[in-house]
This record gives structure tokens, sequence and C-alpha cells, in this order.
């Protein structure tokens, strides 16, 4: 119940209101702008002569009889064969998550329920290895993977990106485990339980929200990562964000910039459904990380 | 758990870990003293009848891709690629040290050699977004705080696509609104009245552009953990505060700020160590004739037809470097506190 005294003076509310509005703009409208742009043709959406062309699509309307286009998206998709880095990346994604939560919440759960000095230290290790900037890490790989010929295919990539992702999923997996009590597996162990059988019928039913959350992450780490997936992988094995870039840099030629940014658009649509789905999950992450700090 | 147990459990994990994060870490460092091998000459004497023999120098070939296959490393250089031109650049700065008149000059002379460039531009991004990300997250929080109840998952959706976008998309997405022929380009032409005037054409520009989207990425991430620490704030301090005659602003600086301060510890940490590895605004705005950082000099360094290992492996050294003394204050308190609980 908000007391009178608490309740904010007529001006500072319309400021905060403002500033919030503000923000939301700040923030949304990037986006929406992007995705109707994608629509018109170069000279539309990157007007020289007037920016108000790229409201009403005046030169999409002069070559395409309408104003809106979906020439981009058929450049990207059908004439670049967008699909193939589509395709790539969900499989990077998918295979990166599930051996990540598999790998981690064994190790995570380890953590949590040892007693003994070392899973501090392992665990500040692992706060050294999150802090490593993953490109650094790239300067290692090459030579070795060169030498070795697992350069440019996809398991190499998962297998590093899983890597990468271990110290953040170790951390987060610990302090979710951390909150299932101990009693729960230790009165299975005095049934005659080994700890993986514990682990296996008393931990695992329990431990799917926090699993999730921690997937989420995973899965929003392998998608966005740029610097190991274009360092990593060979032309025809790239997944969408190296393929993005690799638009740039060689079709700066009028008319396939916007495949560019049909292929931005077509890459935002999955990451806006998840925030769809998954908001709780993703807030109660990161917000979970912060209390344990 | 017992040692045994503990070990099968956290040996996948462990294993990772070490065969893809320690080991790389050995890797460039072993990398960062090797240079490739130089081409192997040989003399060849070519001899026609009439004209007579001349000895020409050519690359031997064979002998070099043999020498190449067997020394893949190439040869040991000790610390020199650490100490040329392209990264401390020791002669250089000896040389700018001497020549310069003026502190300012000896700096100004500094940012054009590309490892200093680079730390430079690493270091101002760093240090700025960092407390930017927090001062405007906590804006946000506490204006968000104060508006309808019903109106905050909305906020809360919209607030997340930024912060959940991909780097590089965001950073375009960002780019081609403040292109001189995008929206906000277009606009500030307008307003400024100059029709010649574009956000890419200044260095100065270029940084403060690169830095709103350093702090539109990341402020998200902030609000939203101060907003779960607002929620919890507990009621009658505010009440207290309120009744002693404090302010609106003093509730905020003495009772809501003190309240969120270890969360303000940790949205710093996390934000120091992302900011560091800057590097894909930097691609994504096409503003490396502007602005490097080390992890774009890496990364421009790998990439490529010719493929620089060593100078990368150099840059990343050092890069780790700079992240193990941005972390030392936080490892120093943590080791503090855990010698304070045993």
């Amino acid at each position: 119940m908000a007391s009178r005294a608490q309740k904010m003076p007529t001006g500072l509310r319309i400021l905060s209101s403002a500033f919030v509005t503000l923000w939301l703009i700040m923030a949304a409208f990037p986006f929406l702008w992007t995705f109707w742009g994608s629509f018109k043709v170069e000279l539309d959406f990157f007007s020289i002569a007037d920016w108000s062309y790229a409201l009403t699509g005046e030169r999409t309307k002069a070559a395409y009889g309408q104003p809106f286009t979906g020439a981009g998206y058929y450049g990207a998709w059908v004439q670049e064969e967008f699909l193939k880095n589509v395709i790539n990346t969900f499989i990077v994604c998918f295979f990166v998550v599930l051996t990540s939560l598999t790998i981690g919440t064994l190790g995570g759960y380890a953590l949590s329920r040892s007693s003994y000095r070392y899973t501090f230290w392992l665990l500040i290790t692992a706060l050294i290895f999150r802090a490593m900037p993953p490109i650094t890490l790239v300067a290692g790989y090459m030579l070795p993977f060169f030498e070795w010929n697992l350069w440019g295919i996809l398991p190499t990539t998962i297998i590093v990106l899983v890597a990468i992702n271990q110290p953040f999923t170790l951390w987060m997996l610990h302090s979710f485990f951390q909150n299932i009590p101990k009693e729960l597996d230790e009165s299975a162990k005095v049934d005659g339980c080994t700890q993986f059988q514990a682990f296996r019928h008393v931990i695992i039913p329990v431990m799917w929200p926090g699993v999730i959350t921690t997937g989420l992450f995973s899965f929003l780490l392998a998608y966005n990562d740029f610097a190991v997936t274009s360092m990593l992988l060979a032309e025809e094995n790239r997944t969408m964000v190296p393929q993005i870039a690799a638009f740039l840099g060689t079709t700066y030629t009028e008319g396939n910039i916007m495949f560019a940014v049909a292929a931005v658009v077509s890459a935002t649509v999955p990451l806006f459904i998840l925030v769809m789905f998954f908001q709780r999950q993703i807030v109660g992450g990161l917000t979970a990380g912060a209390v344990k700090g | 758990m017992r040692h045994k147990t503990f070990f099968w459990f956290f040996l996948p994990t462990a294993a990772a870990m070490f065969l893809f994060i320690a080991m790389p870490i050995v890797s460039v460092l072993i990398q960062s003293v090797f240079t490739p091998h130089e081409a192997v000459l040989k003399e060849v004497e070519t001899c026609t009848p009439l004209v007579g023999c001349t000895t020409e120098t050519t690359i031997d070939q064979e002998a070099t891709s043999a020498l190449r296959e067997a020394k893949p490393l190439g040869r040991f250089v000790g610390l020199d690629i650490y100490l040329d031109r392209g990264h401390l650049a020791v002669a250089e700065v000896a040389e700018i040290w001497r020549n310069s008149d003026s502190l300012g000059a000896f700096f100004d002379r500094l940012g054009n050699l590309p490892f200093y460039r680079a730390m430079g531009f690493t270091l101002t991004f760093t240090f700025l977004v960092t407390p930017l990300v927090i001062l405007f997250g906590l804006m946000v929080a506490l204006a968000v705080n104060a508006v309808h109840a019903r109106l905050k998952g909305l906020v809360i959706f919209f607030s997340l696509l930024p912060f959940v976008i991909t780097p590089l998309i965001g950073a375009l997405v960002l780019f081609w609104m403040i292109d001189s022929r995008g929206i906000i380009g277009s606009a500030v032409q307008w307003l400024a009245n100059d029709p010649g005037l574009s956000l890419k054409a200044s260095s100065g520009m270029v940084w403060i552009a690169l830095i709103v989207y350093g702090v539109w990425h990341a402020a998200p991430f902030a609000f939203v953990i101060f907003y779960a620490g607002l929620q919890t704030l507990p009621k009658d301090q505010v009440e207290a505060a309120q009744i002693d005659g404090a302010t609106r602003w003093q509730q905020v600086r003495y009772v809501v700020v003190p309240h969120l301060m270890p969360l303000v510890t940790f949205v710093a940490l996390i934000q120091l160590m992302d900011n560091f590895r800057v590097f894909e605004p930097i691609v994504g705005f096409n503003a490396s004739a502007h602005a490097t950082s080390l992890s774009w000099a890496i990364f421009n360094d790998l990439g490529g037809e010719t493929r620089q290992l060593s100078s990368a492996a150099a840059t990343s050294v050092m890069t780790i470097i700079g992240v193990a003394i941005l972390l030392s204050p936080v490892l120093v308190r943590t080791w503090r506190d855990f010698k304070g609980k045993t």
C-alpha cells in the first residue's frame, strides 16, 4: 500500500513516464525501423534525396509498382542461400546447448555438493576463464586446428563454443543446485543410493527450471557468437552471423546491401520469439546470477 | 561428496575447459615467441652456351615447404614480436619520447602506433561505458519502478531486445540508422543544416557512436538487475527516512543506492569483462579507420589471406595480461573474503 507520503508528485511522475517512454523508443525503434526498411529498396532505406522516401517508398514504387518489396529477402534466401547458414546456426546451437548442459549439470552439481576447499579454486578459475576474451583463445586454436585438419568444420566449432560456455554454465548451475536442499540427495544416499543414483532419481526431476534458464543463456551465447564462428568455420559451413558479416564485406554494391538488411531481420526473429516466450526465465537467470554474485 | 565421486562428476567439464581454454592460452604463449620461417634461398647456376654462366638466387620452394612442414611453429625469436612496431614498439616509443616537447604531443603520436591506438580505445570504451551503463540502468530501473504496474511487463520485454540481440546485428542496426543516408544521420544533417555532415567522418563522432552502442546494448542488463533489487528494498527503511524528513533524492542517495551496492559491484565486474573485449561494434560500424580495440587487432591479424598467427598471439597474450590486471582487485577481495570465512 502506497501511503500518501510515498505518492509521487505529479511533476516527477510525468518526468519518469517520459523517461520510460524515451527508453522504450530507444530500445525498440531501431528494430522496428530496420524491419520496415527491409521491405524497401536501398535508395529508400538509405535515402540521399529525401528521408521521407523511407516512409512512402518512392523508389520502391518506381521499381516494383508497390511500396513494399520482398526483393531483399529473395536475394538473401534464394540467391545467396541464406537458408544453409540458418540450418548451420541451428545445428550449432542445438548441440552446444545439449552438450554444455549435460556436462555443466554434472559439474555444477558436484561443485554444489562438495565442501572441500578446491571447489572454491575451481570456481575462481572458471571466473578467470569467463573473463578471457574468446578471440584471444581463437588465436591459440588456429595453428593446432590447421595442423590436425580440424579447422573449418561444425563439430570443432561446437566443442569450442561448449568449452567457452562452461565457466558461465558452471557458475549458474552451481548457484541453482545450492538452492536445492542437500537433505534431498543425502536422504536418498542414506536409503542406499550411490551419489549418481541420488542425482539421477532425486535431483534430475527437480532441476529443470534452473537448467532451462541456463540453457537459454547457452543458446544466446552460441547464437550470438561472432569471434569463434567467423574464424573457425570454412566458407561453406558458415553460420548466420559470419555470413551477414560476409555480405557486408563483399556486397557493398548497390542493391546487395538490402540482402544484409533482410538477413539481419531474419536473424533477429528467433531472438524476438525467444524473449517473447522466455522473458521470465531470462530475467530470473540474470537476477539469480547477481544475487549469488 | 567424496573426492573420487567429485572427480568423475567434474571430469567432462574440466576436460573441456582444460583442452579448449587452458591449452589455447599455452598455445598463444608459445606461438607468440615464434615467427614463420624465412624462405630458404638457393643459388642456381644457369649456363647457356655462348653467353656463359650466371648465378641466381631464388627461393627454394621445396626446401621452404619441407622446413615449414617439419617445424610448423616457425623459428624462435624470443620477445621480438612483442617489441616490434605492431605491438609495444619500444624503439618507436623511445624515439617519440625523445622528440616530443610536451606530454600532449607524446600521447598524440603514441596514438598512431597500432597497439597503443587499440589500447587507448579499449580502455576509454571500458571505463566510459561501464559507469554509464550503471547510471543509465539505475535511472531506467527507478523510472520503471514508478510507472504503472501493468506496463512493467511490456517495458521489460522491449528492454531485453537490445541486450539479447547479437552484438554484430545490434551494431549494424544502429549503424544503418546513423549512416549519413540513414534516418538519424539525415536528421543530424538537417538539424545542423549541413548536408555534408557525416557521423562517420570524424574519429570523435565514431567513438561517441560506439559508446552509445555500448550503453544501449548493456543498459538493459543493469536495468533488469537493479529493478529486481528494487523489489526487495525494505519498506520500513524508506519510511524511516521519510519520517526523518529525507527528500526524494536523499532517499535514493542514502537508502536505495546502498541497498543496491552489491548488485552494482556485480554489474561493474561483468561489464568490465565484457567491455574490455569490445570488437563486434567496430566491425559492424565499419569503424576500424577511427577506432580499433585489442580484440579487433587480433581478429584483423587472424583474418584475411595472410594469417599472422604470431602477431595475433602476441596481442592475445597482452590482452590476457590486461584482463588479469583488470580482475586483480576482485580476485584479491574474493581471496580475502574466503580467508576470512575459513
